[in-house]
């Protein structure tokens, strides 16, 4: 066990202990993994409703009258192409391709973007978009402000529903609205790391207990249940969600990881389009790619992969999938031999164990 | 909660000794520590397995763990039940979901392990 004191904790730590979590640490941050299990969490979220505390996770908010411009100019995706209201997914990148970070951006207004980051990048990213400003904007680190909440599962939006005034069934999937839950102001996105219907709500810490016991109360008749982030990343798996520091970081670009549609190459120039556009050209060396076991034994992120007797890639996450029943996975191959349908290898504590590669997500929710 | 007539290992197996065969599992603690238990894997019958040597792992949803065996000899029998009801381990770690048997090879070595006080008390300062 890791010394607690040198952890950073949420405002809903007291909480979580009071709840008998089990907690862990993750990235630096004391964090709930688990409460009555991480299978019967997951169930609840994939059949009702769960809730998650994830405010480790940083918010960073660009401001100014070209606020547009140095989001564009850090981030892959196509933020001036946003509508004021929506948000999208996003990457970081260093000049030579690989990720800095994964994240949310936001457009509050035409000179505000609100960027949601992972917890452990959260001062690295800051650094970075603060580093290539030279634009007429600035840019903030304002984690401390927010406690994020997220509420997921088929009955996520009628468990919101019923603290809001906000007429939820209005705000499409990845859109967001300023508005009040429990009659304090809220910041609620119709976003989600679980492959399932729900929101997340930022609010402020102070309101953190208040709300996180309003939501339990109001999810009680749809048998809510509080999730730990180790239901959150066999959810998140089974939806096929990249996670940093597994399927990408530093050394891999979004081309190898799949995410293309998160690069904009005719938006005009970025951090990282030039390295891009040549791997692009060339063509990418590995590729990710998902699995499932086929004889016993489950894959976890490290484990070499083999391909006709030689080892050819790794995997970057694997668990058992409660959803579907079997071992799944994901991992990188190269990319002339990455395809579906191939038996490969997974080196599972020096023993070969076949898998076959396989479509993701290996869960898609029934709209 | 731990049965005085086991003995317990740092690692968080316990031993029941009857005449020259021991009985293993994992505690009560382990099983907690892991959470959901979804896959066994055992040594082969007639396998030697050497006190302190990985044995076999235990598999939650979130990590693998390496079984030791808490004493030295020869493996006499394995549990049939937990290759289909992995789970049991989390219900009954002390009893139904027992995970091997082993011939002991060196009995004074049971002397080495801790009592349930002991073992009780190692887990206390654990946390």
């Amino acid at each position: 066990m890791a010394a607690a004191s040198a952890l950073r904790a949420t405002p809903l730590n007291p909480v979580h202990r009071a709840l008998g979590a089990k907690l862990v640490d993750f990235g630096g941050w004391e964090m709930p993994v688990q409460y009555s299990g991480i299978i019967e969490e997951h169930q609840t979220v994939r059949r009702a409703v769960g809730l998650f505390d994830v405010s480790h996770m940083g918010e960073i908010e660009i401001r100014g009258p070209e606020a547009g411009q140095l989001a564009d100019f850090v981030a892959t995706n196509y933020a001036e192409k946003l509508k004021i209201g929506q948000a999208h997914y996003s990457g970081l990148l260093y000049s030579h391709g690989g990720f800095v970070d994964d994240i949310l951006v936001h457009k509050v207004t035409e000179d505000h973007y609100f960027l949601c980051v992972n917890a452990s990048n959260q001062e690295k990213d800051f650094a970075h978009i603060r580093d290539l400003n030279r634009f007429d904007a600035r840019v903030e680190l304002v984690s401390e402000r927010y406690v994020q909440l997220a509420i997921q599962g088929p009955k996520g939006p009628a468990t919101l529903q019923k603290l809001t005034p906000v007429d939820l069934s209005k705000i499409r999937y990845y859109w967001f609205t300023d508005g009040a839950v429990a009659g304090r102001p809220a910041r609620i996105a119709h976003t989600g790391y679980t492959g399932e219907d729900g929101f997340e709500i930022y609010i402020a810490p102070e309101e953190a207990e208040r709300m996180w016991n309003e939501l339990l109360a109001a999810g009680a008749e749809f048998g809510i249940k509080p999730c730990g982030l180790g239901a959150r990343n066999t959810l998140r798996l089974e939806a096929a969600m990249a996670l940093y520091g597994h399927e990408i970081d530093a050394s891999i670009s979004p081309l190898e990881a799949g995410l293309d549609w998160i690069v904009k190459f005719d938006k005009g120039d970025f951090v990282g389009r030039e390295a891009l556009v040549r791997s692009r050209d060339s063509g990418v060396k590995r590729q990710l790619l998902g699995f499932e076991m086929r004889a016993r034994g489950i894959a976890r992120d490290g484990y070499e992969v083999y391909l006709d007797g030689a080892p050819a890639g790794w995997v970057t996450s694997g668990s058992p999938s409660p959803t579907l029943n079997k071992n799944i996975g994901l991992c990188y191959l190269p990319a002339g031999r990455a395809e579906t349908g191939r038996t490969i290898q997974i080196m599972i504590r020096n023993q070969p164990v076949d898998a076959i590669t396989v479509e993701t997500p290996f869960y898609k929710r029934a709209k | 909660m731990y049965p005085q007539n086991f003995r317990y290992t740092k690692e968080h197996e316990w031993v029941r000794v009857d005449g020259d065969v021991g009985t293993m599992g994992i505690t009560d603690h382990a099983q907690q520590e892991l959470g959901d238990i979804v896959f066994v894997d055992l040594p082969k019958v007639g396998t030697r397995v050497a006190q302190g040597a990985s044995a076999g792992s235990v598999e939650s949803v979130k990590a693998v763990s390496d079984i030791y065996a808490p004493v030295s000899g020869e493996v006499t029998e394995i549990n049939p039940i937990l290759a289909d009801a992995p789970e049991k381990l989390n219900a009954d770690p002390h009893g139904e979901a027992w995970l091997f048997k082993i011939r002991l090879s060196v009995p004074a070595e049971v002397a080495k392990l801790l009592s349930a006080d002991e073992y009780q008390k190692y887990i206390e300062a654990e946390k």
